[in-house]
């Protein structure tokens, strides 16, 4: 789960982490107050959960209340496209006003899992500003990382190593120290999947401040952080997305015309790959998990077809403990509520295999019946593209 | 004819009066699986269809003797059944529950350290080597005994290839599901390794995903350390970057983890990648019909 960059320093800066002041605004007028509150200079930030949003001219220094109104007049409600939104680009509703800072260099610190060690790792550079992956991509070296020990957590060697690595000037270890410790704490505790801070800035004063906060956790654990989970934004989610979380479906929406539903992770996205194997393009992934009782499936179905571009479905279900012929059932049940117009093609596998076959040939539904993945992938492909 | 679980095994499921562990120790023992105990703390004393529960693993151990657990316990309290075996002794412990918090598998692995204890899972369907013994929630009845090794991140995907392997008649000597999750116990390097020194496997069906390098690794194992032919297959060809697909660790994430990338690794190393999930068991067996 993602926030807003305004709830990740609010967050931060209760674990100790400097942020500048600052706050939410939804509206000009109230802009121009925050500004006023800052001194009558402030940075204007557009709050999607989305990078890049600076090039994207979301983000502006406004040298008076009445710029930073006339902006926020401008920002609010405007579409954003920045290279993480995709073409459709995100609606702007709220803004961060800010204190502006005395920025003298840019720094980045992360942190994030290591798979390959199971570890948390913090990451420091000192190419502050860029994003992280180009870095590593053309100067690796400029990327310094230390491993975590759960057991004791972030030591203040390991951020020392990496203040003194990155070149913050002497002056200024202990701040920057005391930053990295800070941000390791609101993450450990909120159980983070990803902090970034980029940049974080020495100011001319010699402060270390977090200007930006990109902050995500892990799903898994949201049932033990209800502060984390009110922050949760639904307008920056997909709302086809939101509805199957509701009955624990695993959807996500693609651009293609074939809306596929499946059990198990794994064979969903393989389904979607054998659907592009055969010329055609998934509109969706979908996990509907073990159970593909009547219910889920039905309510898989309104979901993949409120996508107008879906122009036909793939069933593809690995019985495994589940009968196919309680499948089959299930699946012409929610076909018939659904009125389902497109063709249809389901392929079973699993115990009673033929009975669930049966059922779905004799049903009187425009349903047919595939006998491998590679078959019901041909068919759904023939019948879409013609 | 099997790595780490074979008719010997005796097992102990922790969460068992809950309505998955029940279901699956019962289908388990219905397959010929040695269930021989059973935990839930504060059931001790009692029973589940003649299986006794304790309060504790270290009681059951003691007991029973078993030496493999399984475990069945909402995501809540996962980390702390994983560490109650490790610390009571278990040699293998299988960890089906999904959706436990990353930090504290983290926290698990650091543990584990220096243990005897192995891990399989967690978000995984178990391991079964067909016809002994069957730990987890895949269909038994879909395997049949025999030489080939399937070792795969995904549930579905797995009964997938051993239905097809099954039905070409391969049969299979022990199938691991190692879990869709960033953070898990055995990978595919250490299932890998066990393969290659088991007298009874003769080859390895490889099932990858989208996220992470372990496909990578894998790959520069195989290369270097195996001479036992494997065959692969990666799904999520079509995911877009940066999206979780269902499984937490099957994500993209800045530009890393591409099936692209991982079939690339693979075929770099010789191993023959089946082009569509329908072919694992075909191309399994051209590769060993090759070979002869």
């Amino acid at each position: 789960m993602n926030i807003h960059e305004f709830q990740g320093k609010a967050l931060l800066k209760k674990y100790g982490v400097a942020v500048p002041d600052g706050r939410e605004v939804t509206s000009p007028e109230d802009a121009a107050a925050a500004c006023r509150e800052f001194g009558g200079v402030c940075v204007v930030k557009a709050q999607i959960h989305a990078g890049g949003r600076g090039k994207a001219g979301g983000v502006k220094v406004c040298k008076s209340p009445e710029e930073a109104q006339a902006f926020a007049q401008e920002l609010l409600g405007k579409t954003l496209v920045t290279h993480q939104t995709g073409p459709e680009g995100r609606v702007v509703k709220r803004l961060l006003a800010e204190a502006a800072s005395d920025i003298d260099r840019e720094f980045y610190v992360g942190i994030v899992l290591e798979r390959a060690t199971s570890r948390i790792n913090m990451m420091a550079s000192s190419e502050g500003g860029m994003e992280i992956e180009e870095v590593a991509e053309r100067s690796p070296e400029k990327i310094l990382k230390v491993s975590i020990d759960p057991a004791v957590g972030l030591q203040p060697f390991q951020a020392r190593q990496l203040a003194f690595g990155i070149g913050i000037p002497k002056a200024s270890i202990g701040k920057a120290v005391k930053f990295m410790m800070a941000l390791y704490k609101a993450y450990e505790d909120s159980d983070g999947s990803i902090a970034e801070i980029n940049p974080l800035v020495l100011t001319k004063q010699g402060d270390v401040i977090a200007l930006d906060a990109k902050i995500g956790f892990d799903s898994n654990a949201l049932y033990r952080q209800k502060e984390i989970l009110e922050l949760r934004d639904l307008n920056e989610e997909d709302d086809k997305e939101v509805q199957a979380s509701k009955y624990d479906l695993s959807y996500i929406a693609l651009d293609g015309n074939i809306g596929c539903m499946v059990n198990g992770a794994g064979l969903a996205m393989a389904t979607m790959d054998i659907i592009k194997h055969f010329g055609g393009e998934p509109a969706n992934f979908l996990d509907v998990g073990g159970g593909a009782t009547t219910e889920k499936v039905t309510e898989a179905f309104k979901i993949i077809l409120s996508d107008a571009n879906v122009k036909g479905v793939l069933v593809n279900i690995f019985g495994g403990i589940m009968k196919c012929d309680v499948i089959a059932n299930g699946v012409v049940e929610a076909a018939k509520q659904v009125k389902l117009q497109h063709p249809l093609v389901v392929r079973l596998e699993g115990t009673n295999v033929e009975i669930g076959k049966k059922i779905l040939e004799t049903s009187g539904l425009n349903i047919e019946s595939a006998s491998s993945m590679s078959d019901a992938a041909e068919r759904i492909v023939k019948a879409v593209n013609g | 004819m099997s790595i780490l679980v074979d008719k010997n095994t005796r097992v102990v499921t922790q969460g068992i009066t809950g309505s998955t562990g029940q279901f699956h120790t019962r289908t388990c023992r219905e397959y010929g699986t040695q269930m021989v105990s059973g935990v839930t703390p504060g059931k001790g004393g009692t029973d589940f269809e003649g299986i006794p529960i304790f309060d504790t693993v270290e009681q059951s151990v003691a007991e029973t003797g078993a030496n493999v657990s399984v475990i069945y316990v909402p995501p809540p309290f996962a980390a702390d059944a994983i560490l109650e075996a490790a610390d009571a002794g278990i040699a293998l412990v299988v960890c089906i529950t999904e959706g436990i918090p990353v930090l504290d598998m983290v926290r698990v692995k650091r543990y584990l350290e220096g243990r005897e204890t192995r891990l399989i899972g967690p978000n995984c369907p178990g391991i079964i080597t067909p016809g002994e013994c069957k730990i987890g929630i895949m269909p038994g009845y879909i395997h049949k005994p025999g030489r080939i090794g399937v070792i795969s991140r995904s549930g579905t995907l797995t009964y997938e290839a051993v239905h097809q392997l099954t039905t070409l008649g391969f049969g299979q000597s022990t199938c691991i599901g190692i879990g869709g999750d960033p953070v898990i116990g055995t990978g595919f390097v250490d299932a890998l390794r066990l393969y290659q020194d088991d007298p009874d496997t003769d080859a390895v069906i490889l099932i990858g995903e989208i996220g992470g390098s372990a496909e990578e690794t894998a790959a520069q194992f195989v290369k270097e350390k195996m001479n036992k032919p494997v065959v692969a297959f990666i799904a999520g060809q079509t995911a877009p970057p940066g999206r979780r697909m269902g499984h937490a660790g099957a994500i993209i994430a800045g530009g890393k983890g591409t099936a692209a990338d991982k079939m690339a690794a693979f075929e770099a190393a010789g191993v023959r990648v089946a082009a569509t999930p329908s072919e694992m068991g075909s191309t399994m067996a051209a590769v060993l019909e090759e070979r002869k």
